[in-house]
């Protein structure tokens, strides 16, 4: 009974991680990672994670595929990726290299042993109270890092008066 | 509730893909989206180990990872947007300029 909510929305997990690799448009590609990152969030909110849920909408599905969009926008799709590929033999060898790589991570996860989970504090309290206790000073370095993006991102994307 | 290892397993083929779309593809943004996918997968096995633990400090994990993404798509698209206005063309293979 539990299986399949969790079955059907790894299926289209895949599918979508899928369509993203393989799209021309990028375009197409941002839209079908935003279905692969909701399909991560009802994942999180399968594994009793609701704020993560709730946080991967707004941050992710929300605030960095607007920033994705609007940077294709502005890039003007469809110009890239056309002609001939230099490296095309170096990209077929990248498949399967990866695929080996692919198959000796499903190996160890497969060796984990996480048959079941552990009783432990679960919900939005427990988060809470360990983020400010435990986790208090990588949290305040965090607002320090966002503060950096937001300087460096200005100054990088500032034209030049020249 | 499906067991962690499985979340752990489909997290290994989320990023398996991810790897796929680094290597093969050659605009940088659907470089960057697949780099969205791995970061996405790792988070999905740290909450299955934080379940396996019986602890919320993957979770915790989890909320860290999810700043850090924010912060380098932000420096990440402000670089290509740059990188596009001084040659006009994003192709990653043609960028070979600090290439030792």
């Amino acid at each position: 009974m539990a299986w399949a909510p969790f079955l059907v929305i790894a299926l289209a997990a895949v599918a979508s991680a899928v369509g993203v690799v393989l799209r021309r448009n990028p375009l197409h590609a941002a839209l079908y990672l935003v279905t692969n990152l909701f399909c991560v969030a009802v994942l999180y909110l399968l594994q009793r994670a609701e704020f993560l849920a709730l946080a991967q909408v707004i941050v992710y599905a929300g605030a960095i595929m607007v920033l994705f969009l609007f940077a294709i926008m502005l890039l003007i799709p469809g110009r890239t990726e056309t002609g001939p590929d230099p490296l095309r033999a170096a990209r077929r060898l990248a498949v399967p290299v990866a695929g080996a790589f692919g198959l000796a991570l499903v190996l160890v996860a497969a060796r984990t042993g996480g048959s079941g989970a552990a009783p432990g504090p679960v919900g939005v309290a427990a988060l809470g109270r360990l983020l400010f206790t435990d986790y208090l000073f990588p949290f305040e370095v965090t607002s320090v890092l966002l503060l950096a993006a937001l300087v460096g991102a200005l100054v990088l994307a500032k034209r030049t008066p020249s | 509730m499906v067991a962690p290892v499985w979340y752990v397993g489909l997290s290994a083929v989320l990023f398996t893909i991810g790897v796929v779309g680094v290597l093969v593809r050659r605009n940088p943004l659907v470089i960057f989206m697949s780099i969205e996918l791995m970061l996405n997968a790792a988070n999905l096995a740290f909450v299955a180990f934080g379940r396996i633990h019986g602890s919320a400090a993957g979770q915790v994990i989890v909320f860290f990872v999810m700043t850090v993404a924010a912060a380098e798509v932000a420096v990440g698209l402000a670089i290509i947007v740059a990188i596009f206005r001084a040659r006009q063309r994003i192709n990653v293979d043609d960028l070979s300029l600090m290439r030792w």
